[in-house]
């Protein structure tokens, strides 16, 4: 298991450039497998344009304290882009003004921003409908300054979303670190004594899985009666919805797919399970999302390939939700991971 | 063309067998579809039914589907082993069950 980013590590599939040029290469270039954009085109979706904009995500920064082996951001420790209280403040007047119901908090580990709590005081106050913090879980207890983080989100009516990639202990830790498993239990315990996750609770607490290895996953029904079964029989632990999400071959997923010789059979699945009533709902057709530093991106994956928003507007500090419902939505291969199966999502699955 | 009978790839071709008969190839994969959609049993059941039985017909192409779709729904590596185990308990006990012919032989043929 890695303990630093690819970054770090100076690996050169680290740079957004180079998985680009990878993932336009092979089988896509030699016409084996259609390009996303070709196989849009077939089924009448192209150009992606986006529909009614309900969610605003913001990366407040890539630093973590896990450095788990699918992280499509390559976020860990030692990562120092970290969003600024300018930049906060910029994303604050977007969130006064936006029609987006929902707000969502991502990184890294959110939390580890410096003026974290600063900026979800101030957030609550615009009142948004749903605002959602994406916790690794184990954070709450990284730290003594972090235990109090589920009062902190209580206080605030935060809705918890937090990764869980299987039930059981082996699997969880190979994907994101020994002693993952046994911290998110603890945390998942001590969300649930304090309300979250619990049944006709409004404190909502969903899980992500994303699978543990070069394949997609299933039925999001199926795996979500699975792990309420297993984690409530085994720990007494409850919890709302689980959302299933499709691993994108960008940054340390695609590194592995590469190293384990997985790449070519991991798009053929994802081009074989294309599905156009997802390409209806995929996120990016909803979304948009904002980096550290301020820019603009159709998704979390556009951002980590630097894939700024095809618009005039290209930062938050000239954010124009008028303008940038105009745009078309850029694309590349890995978008093939979006629209696989039930489709993927920052909320699971789409269909 | 490829020097060994089975290669991994070819699985991906599964589904144009219906170009050389399409009526025979189409009523095949409606009813494989058919027989793995959740009914009296669940899709997880039978994906571990079809993973010991890939074993017991020993069909590389079926155990690599089938492991694939078991890790997609979240069944452990015990489990699978464990249904590999009950399909190859069955076939050494198709085996073994013979040997009562064999006793059956060796009694009538023997003083």
């Amino acid at each position: 298991m890695a303990t630093k980013s690819l970054l770090a590590r100076n690996k050169l599939i680290a740079k957004a450039e180079k998985q680009l040029e990878y993932l336009a290469n092979g089988m896509f270039k030699n016409g084996e497998l259609p390009t996303f954009q070709k196989k849009l085109q077939l089924t009448n979706n192209f150009p992606l344009k986006p529909k009614k904009l309900e969610i605003l995500q913001l990366n407040l920064g890539y630093m973590c304290n896990q450095v788990c082996e699918h992280c499509h951001v390559d976020a860990g420790p030692d990562r120092k882009e970290i969003m600024t209280q300018e930049t906060m403040e910029a994303c604050l007047k977007v969130i006064q003004k936006t029609n987006a119901h929902t707000l969502d908090l991502t990184g890294g580990a959110p939390e580890m921003n410096p003026n974290f709590r600063w900026f979800v005081e101030e957030a609550a106050k615009a009142g948004i409908q749903d605002f959602i913090v994406r916790s690794n879980l184990t954070i709450i207890q990284a730290n003594k300054k972090y235990y109090d983080l589920p009062n902190f989100f209580k206080k605030h009516k935060v809705h918890v979303v937090s990764s869980m990639p299987h039930w059981t202990k082996g699997k969880t830790d190979k994907q994101r670190g020994d002693g993952v498993f046994d911290k998110s239990i603890k945390a998942l315990q001590q969300l649930n004594a304090i309300g979250y996750g619990m049944p006709e609770s409004e404190l909502k607490l969903d899980l992500v899985y994303n699978p543990s290895g070069a394949f997609l996953p299933g039925n999001q029904a199926a795996l979500e009666a699975d792990f309420k079964k297993a984690l409530f029989e085994d720990f007494g632990i409850h919890f709302h919805q689980l959302f299933a999400i499709t691993n994108l071959p960008i940054s340390r997923f695609l590194d592995y797919l590469i190293a384990s010789e997985n790449y070519e059979d991991y798009m053929y699945n994802l081009v074989d399970a294309y599905n156009p009533a997802a390409v209806k709902n995929v996120m990016c057709r909803n979304t948009l999302s904002v980096s550290w530093d301020g820019w603009l991106y159709d998704c979390d994956f556009n951002q980590m390939l630097e894939m700024k928003v095809d618009s005039k507007v290209q930062h938050i500090s000239d954010y124009d939700e008028t303008e940038l419902q105009n745009r078309e939505i850029c694309i590349s291969q890995h978008c093939y991971g979006c629209t696989a199966g039930a489709g993927s999502s920052c909320q699971g699955n789409v269909v | 063309m490829a020097d060994s009978y089975y290669d991994s790839k070819d699985l991906r071709n599964f589904p144009k067998i219906s170009e050389w008969s399409e009526e025979l190839g189409e009523k095949f994969f409606d009813y494989y579809g058919k027989v793995f959609e959740k009914g009296a049993l669940s899709e997880r059941e039978k994906s571990l039914i079809a993973l010991a039985v890939a074993h017991v017909v020993k069909c590389p192409y079926c155990i690599d589907a089938y492991t694939q779709d078991g890790l997609q729904r979240g069944i452990t590596k015990e489990e699978m082993m464990e249904a590999v185990h009950a399909g190859a308990a069955i076939e050494a006990g198709a085996n073994l069950v013979h040997a009562t012919q064999m006793m059956k032989k060796y009694n009538k043929l023997s003083h």
